[in-house]
């Protein structure tokens, strides 16, 4: 037994490239119940879950609450039928209207405040504590701060655009089908901006200050210095900052737009998401009664929705970018 | 990492001019102020009656304008005392689940070769992608036929089953930077692999143990969508949905809709004030691994 296990050391050591470190060789109960309980657990609440989501979504439900096979069925209704393919396509647009906000203000923002903080400005720590204070509230309490802000009632936004002379463009936002997306979309932004700001003030902070002498050795300034060196060397964290966008987009949107707006996403479904729609369709909505099999199947393409993501992120961008190692 | 920065900062310090020192200052501030202001702005209101914050939103509550009515009204009419401590009791579970169930994941997978290492790792860490909601049909037909509906028991699981890849993922990162000599020393003594992991391995990452923690908590405690689906009982509130009930009740009491988010806000920022160094170090380290 041990002269194996030392036959097996030997040729696990010899098997590694000699940077990485050796580990020590397997077998034995202790890592079992090292590792057990975590996919355990992990299995039966994440994994699970998500495969019996996608089965649901392949049966239909009877009245006697017995269920039978659908095939496709669900899908095609959803993508389809009139009444429900109105929904889901809006949905489903107004997401990516999200996703797109997001990526132009939330994420050049974030940008922006990562590459001033990199400067190492006086109370540069201070500012950046305050800029994430937002990021750790409640989705919920921060919608519904904007909420009063907004509202017509209390005036706040209008004595505030009238103390810079422009009253005139205030209106009630939230409450208008044109701009209540936009709004909830900024409202969201302010929110978050902290999380690309940190990742990208760290892919800043991890580049080598030879490499930055190197350049204003070759004369350039600073802006030059941003555009050509360091902005190349973080693209593989924008890219991470992208994805994380889009993932957040079709989970987070839910908390805000059910706070502010409804599960029907006022005013008349301008602020409707897929998490909204999913929880609706779930649960039931007024005369709508609730739906297993058609929650599961507006789950299920959400799934697929952030797999096409994901896929497209990990071939396209990821394997093009060169990652810059310390 | 402190260093390095303050290297840079002096040089950069030296390079620039003033006028970009100046601008530079006006955008961070600018937006540092547009960050806060409308949390000071809730929290200040909270203070004030009905008068003050309708003919002085602005202003700083005053004597006459000054009010702890709100606060009166949400300590009698909500049940915040049964709200926070079911917040505490899921959120504080869930961290000890995670960090010890995924700590003892991530040292068998840092710490020992066998089949299924690598796939078994990948499998763990899937769900940084994949969000746990999506499976929530099945979680409530699953809490259903468990009999944990209505329970913090349920919410418990479902965010130790959400927060462990990340916690999986960066500890697994972290103890493979660990040193071997320190743990074959402790099996020279004859040391039980428990032992090992509990008396050695765990005092060694007590640091990153505390940066996963803060990292997982603010999910679970802001959470609405789990509350709402799974425990949405008076007994199992929890604070983000007996906020968002509440003000849905309350909508016409503007002091107590102030009072009850500031209620929600105050602690968050209070340990926010106690742990942020430790909470950006762990962004930040986990970016530049990440």
């Amino acid at each position: 037994m041990s002269e194996a296990t030392t036959e097996q050391e030997k040729t696990a050591r010899e098997a590694k490239p000699p940077k990485r470190r050796k580990r020590r060789v397997g077998g034995g109960w202790h890592i079992f119940v090292f590792i057990a309980p975590a996919v355990l657990i992990y299995t039966i609440f994440s994994i699970y879950p998500l495969v019996e989501s996608l089965r649901l979504s392949l049966f239909d439900g009877l009245d006697d609450g017995s269920a039978v096979w659908n095939g496709l069925g669900n899908y095609v209704t959803l993508l389809f039928n009139p009444t429900w393919a109105t929904q889901f396509w809006n949905a489903l647009w107004n997401n990516l209207i999200l996703f797109f906000i997001h990526m132009v203000v939330q994420n050049p923002i974030g940008l922006l405040l990562a590459a001033l903080l990199s400067l190492a400005p006086r109370f540069g720590s201070t500012y950046r504590t305050l800029i994430f204070i937002p990021t750790l509230l409640s989705v919920v309490v921060v919608g519904f701060i904007w909420e009063l802000i907004l509202s017509p009632l209390w005036g706040v936004s209008e004595t505030l655009l009238g103390a810079v002379g422009l009253a005139w463009l205030y209106q009630p936002w939230l409450g208008l089908e044109s701009t209540a997306l936009t709004t909830v979309s900024l409202i969201s932004v302010w929110q978050y901006v902290g999380i690309p700001m940190m990742l990208i003030y760290a892919a800043l902070l991890s580049i080598p200050d030879e490499l930055i002498d190197a350049a204003r050795v070759d004369g350039l300034n600073g802006w030059w210095i941003f555009w050509k060196v360091k902005l190349p060397l973080i693209l593989p964290t924008l890219g991470i900052v992208a994805i994380l966008t889009y993932i957040g987009n079709f989970t987070a949107s839910f908390d805000l737009i059910y706070s502010i707006q409804g599960a029907l996403g006022a005013p008349n479904y301008s602020t409707d998401v897929m998490g909204t729609l999913l929880f609706r369709t779930f649960f039931g909505q007024q005369l709508q009664i609730g739906d297993i099999h058609m929650g599961a199947t507006i789950a299920s393409m959400m799934f697929f929705i952030i797999l096409i993501g994901v896929t497209i992120y990990l071939v396209l961008v990821q394997r093009r970018l060169q990652r810059y190692e310390m | 990492m402190t260093n390095i920065a303050s290297t840079g900062r002096a040089r950069a310090g030296r390079a620039r001019g003033l006028s970009t020192k100046a601008a530079v200052h006006t955008v961070l501030l600018g937006y540092t102020i547009i960050a806060i202001f409308p949390v000071i702005l809730v929290i200040l209101n909270s203070f004030k009656n009905r008068r003050g914050i309708f003919s002085d939103p602005l202003g700083l509550p005053r004597g006459e304008t000054f009010s702890m009515e709100g606060y009166a009204t949400v300590l009698t009419q909500g049940d915040f005392a049964t709200y926070f401590a079911n917040s505490i009791i899921v959120t504080v579970s869930a961290l000890f689940l995670i960090l010890l169930l995924g700590a003892m994941a991530a040292h068998a997978l840092a710490e020992y070769r066998f089949r299924l290492n690598t796939l078994l790792g990948i499998y763990l860490i899937l769900g940084i992608m994949v969000p746990i909601r999506l499976g929530t049909v099945a979680i409530l037909e699953l809490m259903v036929d468990l009999n944990l509906v209505n329970t913090l028991l349920a919410l418990i699981l479902v965010y130790t089953a959400q927060g462990l890849p990340v916690a999986v993922f960066i500890l697994t990162e972290f103890m493979r930077t660990l040193s071997r000599d320190i743990k074959d020393c402790a099996r020279v003594d004859g040391l039980s692999e428990y032992r090992i992991f509990f008396e050695v391995v765990v005092p060694l990452i007590r640091p990153v143990l505390a940066t996963v923690a803060v990292f997982s908590m603010i999910p679970i405690w802001n959470d609405l969508w789990f509350p709402l689906i799974l425990a949405s009982g008076d007994a199992t509130k929890t604070v983000t949905l007996g906020v968002q009930q509440f003000i849905g009740q309350y909508t016409v009491n503007w002091s107590a809709v102030l009072a009850s988010l500031s209620i929600a806000i105050l602690p968050v920022l209070g340990l926010y004030a106690l742990f942020s160094r430790q909470l950006i170090a762990g962004i930040t380290s986990g970016a530049v691994k990440g």
